[in-house]
């Protein structure tokens, strides 16, 4: 703990604290309250005095004590070693805080984010211009088996290479260049460190080419998120946003996965953390957790930290996307982190906007929302970075404050239904209330792929689905048997969809994944029984009997029966269907 | 060498000795008092009455010249000028131990049964300390309780909070106290406890439990924390936070698997309300304080297993839903934090269904990892899945039936209700004192589903069919 104190505790009503005799404080300076030396943040300052938000539980924190100073904004510590760690709302490493403090967590405790004693074989790269500026690569750490760490210079220096270490073994603070900078030496290591309320710089924003492929068929199809998009999940209780969010973390085409876990359940956390290292990344054949950095800031922890945690993870996020890497950071769920805000702002007795929110919560939304994007990064690479939050509007109802504001600032929306998730349709994703704005941008790159129709196909059923809920409402009024067969066709492709298609089963080993051809290839055997079966019922045949021909049932059952590996079977389940409705035909005739 | 003396132990001595005599303000359960020596936030302080009585206080507010304490006991009969406050220099701490098991007290932890104070073998502070993620244990293993709707369709897991949203006049407490008396893990003998709390409710109702656990012969292993409806609001706040730090003890260092039953919540919220309203916050939604959500995660992330230790803490919370709406800040902030929820329907309760589970809107969110081979049965996955959707679509079928008229469905939606009235009315529908074994839903659920043909069963694979809908 630094010895310089900055003032006195003057008052104590939760996490917010009032300080006296302040002299030469900084704002957004990280400080540490009382002989306990909880951690905490400078929010406020006014003349000899200022307001401090801690990060840690405030009991017994008394009037008198002093406040310290560490001349320093609250920052994350960025280079090797963060993969695969779990690490609370202001990066403080869980497992290492478990060791030391046993099951509960010690208040007071400041341990180093990424390990001093473990050592990383450094690569200097090849050829350095001898003026070097921020974003250049130095040199390469193997960190996992599939990620090579770029070493990059801090991004807002720049000055002339005095030295760089040679190929070797270091550990995260052992110095391995120098910088002359504008007369002074500067001496950097594998790590740096970063303020997390602000975000990295990068060369410029580049637009949207490709989708975020997640393996879940109604995101895919439907509602596909671009690399470097946002998108938000909004969900009552128990609609599945976090299976959700778990489904993408495990399965989408990223890199990198930060997830941050703020204000959630405990266990939640805890099935991350036991499920990820056994799941196997379908594209590099390694463990999920080597890709994936999680943030744990349960609802049982501090609420301060827990809006401190969406910024910690914004950070660590955009510092992979620097090195040329695809990001997604998953926040779950952002409603927590907005209810943080309002209670450090009631705390604070600040004038409330709607529903006690204060009135920045828009601004802090898009701040947070505007890291995501398809960038070229200061090194000159391509990365990016994807933002899926989930939004836990209470009692369900999207009207609130924090639902409506991420909608002015995300162009992807997955709304979650009650009645989907009450008749156990999972994911439960609503056809109707969900967009995707990102569909035209990512259209060049679908019609690049061999996917057959996919996308006049896309828009075929999504026709359909739109015409079956005019149907049903008709239906409901006056019964089935009033459409005539060619409408009650509809409804019945449209229930196989969803059956067949739309629901996916995450605990399945075949369903919880499809590659986009098994996705297009399911997509168009139930249009081709759509428009075959179209046209046998012009020809006199009735819907019971189409509903009767056996290949239906394989259809049904081709997401757990076809896997990703052997496409071919969906090929002669489509030459099935067909014979089988010609011959039904045949024998009408 | 001359013997370190341990300042700060003699300086907090000195300071528990110091009384300040007269108080500045009282407002409801909320002291105010002036001048004093720095005190600690949640600090914990007694408070002497003219007559000589103590009550225990918390600090919430402390400045150099005020400090701002919530009494937890009534403040009647508290005077300005001669009430006397002594600050303790910690916060409030419970004495556990294995003896307070089949002993009654009151929310702060004192006994009310007329027996002597049980001798603690470890203070514990009552608030409890955030469970570090890394250190958990993922649950997995499943509590047959002998309710079907519970096991074959929202398995409760050892570990789990699973809250009753309930109503008014609904037999919500038959059903905990079911849950209480049935509860088992098959195959293993271990050692349980119950512990029970209540807040604000009716003394007949404290009485209903107490005689149904007297009746299984379980009482020696039940505490019971009672915070009655006559006895002060502000106590439910401190009831259940005493009642889960003996929780805590028993699974954490006694190696026993605990159920928690909380009861009412409803009443435990309101009294945060009162207490937030009087010390001037800012509401949020319908008047309750905006940190409502991280209060309750306080209680119910107070639940689980731990790794590399032998207990686990079950919470069933009960709370009835204000005008019977789920939408209203109580079970809607608890269902965030709660792992599944038990839905209570009233209509159901109408046509004398008991439990009236409602079947769509319950879930249990652990369930998936503790059922199915080698756990309960291999097809318990897919036939509760099924159900599920299959009664989605009755819900369907009625609502369609009562606008054109049952005669105009189809024999297949005819089929439908059939299911219906039979998944409501023998699988659901069970004596409150009938105790089902896992087989025994398992195969009551198969006999529903043979209401309906088997083209119609997407959800179950062709082997089940097989062996359980055929046979």
């Amino acid at each position: 703990m630094s010895s310089r104190i900055i003032g006195q505790i003057k008052r104590v009503n939760g996490p917010v604290i009032e300080a006296s005799g302040i002299t030469d404080a900084g704002m957004m300076e990280l400080v540490h309250v009382g002989e306990l030396g909880i951690v905490g943040e400078v929010i406020k300052l006014e003349a000899g005095g200022a307001i401090i938000q801690v990060y840690e539980d405030p009991t017994g924190l008394k009037p008198g004590e002093n406040v310290y100073g560490t001349a320093l904004p609250l920052s994350v510590e960025l280079g090797p070693g963060l993969l695969g760690s779990i690490y609370d709302g202001i990066q403080r490493p869980l497992e290492e805080i478990r060791n030391l403090s046993g099951t509960s967590i010690q208040r007071g405790i400041t341990l180093p984010a990424l390990n001093r004693e473990k050592t990383w074989h450094f690569v200097p790269s090849p050829e350095i211009p001898e003026e070097v500026s921020g974003g250049l690569c130095l040199g390469t750490v193997q960190e996992t088996k599939h990620l090579l760490h770029r070493v990059l210079v801090p991004p807002t220096l720049h000055g002339r290479l005095q030295y760089l270490a040679e190929e070797g073994e270091y550990t995260v603070d052992t110095v391995i260049a120098r910088l002359e900078t504008e007369g002074r030496t500067a001496e950097l290591t594998m790590m740096h460190a970063w303020p997390i309320r602000v975000s990295r710089p990068v060369r410029e924003r580049l637009p949207f080419n490709a989708p975020l492929l997640t393996g879940q068929r109604v995101i895919d199809t439907l509602f596909p998120l671009a690399r470097g998009g946002t998108v938000a999940i909004p969900g009552g209780f128990g609609t599945g946003k976090t299976m959700t969010q778990h489904a993408v973390a495990k399965w989408c085409d990223a890199d990198i996965i930060i997830y941050i876990g703020c204000g959630e359940r405990g266990n939640e956390m805890t099935d991350v953390l036991t499920s990820f290292p056994d799941l196997v990344d379908p594209r590099t054949g390694r463990s999920l957790m080597e890709r994936t950095v999680l943030i744990a800031n349960t609802s049982n922890m501090p609420v301060s930290a827990r809006e401190a945690s969406i910024y910690t993870g914004a950070t660590m996020a955009e510092y992979f996307r620097d090195m040329g890497y695809h990001v997604a950071l998953m926040a779950d769920s952002t409603s927590r982190w907005a209810e943080a805000l309002r209670e450090l702002s009631g705390r604070m007795e600040e004038m409330p906007a709607e529903e006690g929110f204060p009135a920045y919560l828009p601004t802090r939304i898009a701040e947070f929302y505007e890291r995501a994007g398809r960038m070229e990064t200061l090194g000159g690479w391509e990365g990016s970075l994807s933002i899926i939050g989930a939004v836990s509007p209470p009692g369900g109802d999207f009207s609130e404050p924090v639902t409506q504001h991420t909608k002015r600032f995300i162009r992807c929306f997955w709304g979650l239904d009650r009645q989907l998730a009450n008749a156990r349709h999972y994911p439960a994703i609503s056809w109707i209330e969900s967009y995707s704005e990102y569909v035209e941008d990512i259209l060049p790159w679908w019609e690049e792929r061999e996917t057959g129709n996919f996308v006049t196909n896309r828009r075929e059923i999504m026709e359909l689905l739109h015409r079956e809920v005019r149907l049903s409402q008709v239906v409901k009024l006056v019964g089935p048997d009033a459409l005539p067969d060619s409408q009650r066709f509809i409804l019945e492709v449209c229930t196989l969809f969803k059956n067949a298609f739309l629901q996916q089963n995450a605990f399945d080993d075949i369903d919880r994944y499809s590659t986009i051809e098994k996705q297009a290839r399911m997509l168009d055997i139930i249009l081709s029984y759509y428009r075959l079966g179209s046209a046998a019922i012009k020809k006199g045949i009735t819907m019971v009997e189409l509903k009767r021909i056996p290949a239906l049932r394989d259809i049904v059952k081709m997401k757990f029966t076809v896997s990703n590996e052997n496409l071919d079977r969906l090929d002669s389940l489509a030459i099935k269907l067909e014979r089988q409705l010609t011959a039904l035909e045949g024998h009408h005739d | 060498m001359t013997e370190k003396i341990d300042l700060e132990g003699v300086q907090k001595t000195l300071k528990t000795g110091i009384e300040y005599i007269g108080l500045h303000r009282v407002e409801g359960p909320l002291v105010f008092i002036r001048k004093t020596h720095p005190v600690g936030y949640r600090e914990l302080l007694q408070c002497v009455d003219p007559k000589g009585n103590i009550r225990l206080g918390m600090v919430l507010d402390t400045t150099a010249d005020m400090v701002v304490a919530q009494i937890f006991e009534s403040t009647t009969g508290l005077t300005l000028p001669d009430t006397r406050v002594r600050f303790m220099g910690e916060s409030l701490t419970l004495p556990v131990s294995e003896k307070m098991l089949g002993r009654s007290f009151n929310g702060l932890g004192r006994p009310i049964d007329g027996g002597p104070v049980p001798l603690g073998m470890e203070e514990r502070d009552i608030n409890g300390k955030p469970v570090n993620p890394t250190a958990r244990q993922y649950p997995r293993d499943y509590i047959q309780t002998g309710i079907s709707a519970i096991d074959g369709m929202n398995t409760l897991i050892r570990g789990q909070k699973l809250p009753i949203f309930s109503g008014n006049g609904l037999p919500h407490n038959d059903l905990a106290a079911q849950i209480a008396r049935q509860a088992k893990v098959r195959g293993t003998a271990t050692d349980f406890a119950v512990v029970f709390a209540a807040m604000g409710v009716k003394h007949d109702v404290a009485r209903y439990f107490i005689r149904s656990f007297e009746d299984s012969g379980v009482l020696e292993k039940v505490a019971l924390f009672l915070s009655l409806a006559d006895d002060p609001s502000i106590e439910r706040l401190l009831t259940p936070r005493t009642a889960l730090t003996l929780a805590e003890y028993l699974a954490f260092e006694k190696d026993m698997h605990v159920l928690v039953i909380m009861t009412d919540m409803t009443n435990y919220c309101e009294a945060l309300r009162e207490i937030s309203t009087l010390r001037g916050e800012i509401p949020s939604r319908k008047g309750y304080p905006g940190y409502l959500y991280s209060d309750l995660a306080e209680l119910y992330e107070r639940s689980g297993m731990l790794a590399g230790f032998g207990g686990s803490i079950t919470q069933v919370p009960v709370l009835t839903m204000p005008n019977d709406d789920i939408s209203h800040p109580i079970p809607d902030l608890t269902g965030y934090i709660t792992e599944g929820q038990i839905v209570f329907e009233r209509e159901m309760h109408g046509r004398n269904i008991y439990p009236p589970v409602a079947g769509l809107p319950s879930l249990s969110r652990l369930m998936k990892d503790g059922i199915g081979e080698g756990m309960t049965r291999e097809d318990h996955p897919h036939l509760s899945a099924q159900l599920f959707a299959a009664y989605s679509y009755v819900k369907d079928v009625r609502n369609l039936a009562s606008v054109i008229g049952e005669e105009e469905l189809t024999p297949l939606d005819h089929q439908y209700l059939e299911f219906g009235e039979f998944f409501e009315g023998q699988f659901v529908s069970q004596a409150k004192n009938e105790d089902r074994t896992m087989e025994e839903t398992l195969d009551l659920g198969w006999k529903a589903l043979k209401k309906l043909p088997a083209e119609e069963l997407h959800r179950v694979t062709e082997e089940e069919l097989m062996e359980y809908y055929e046979g």
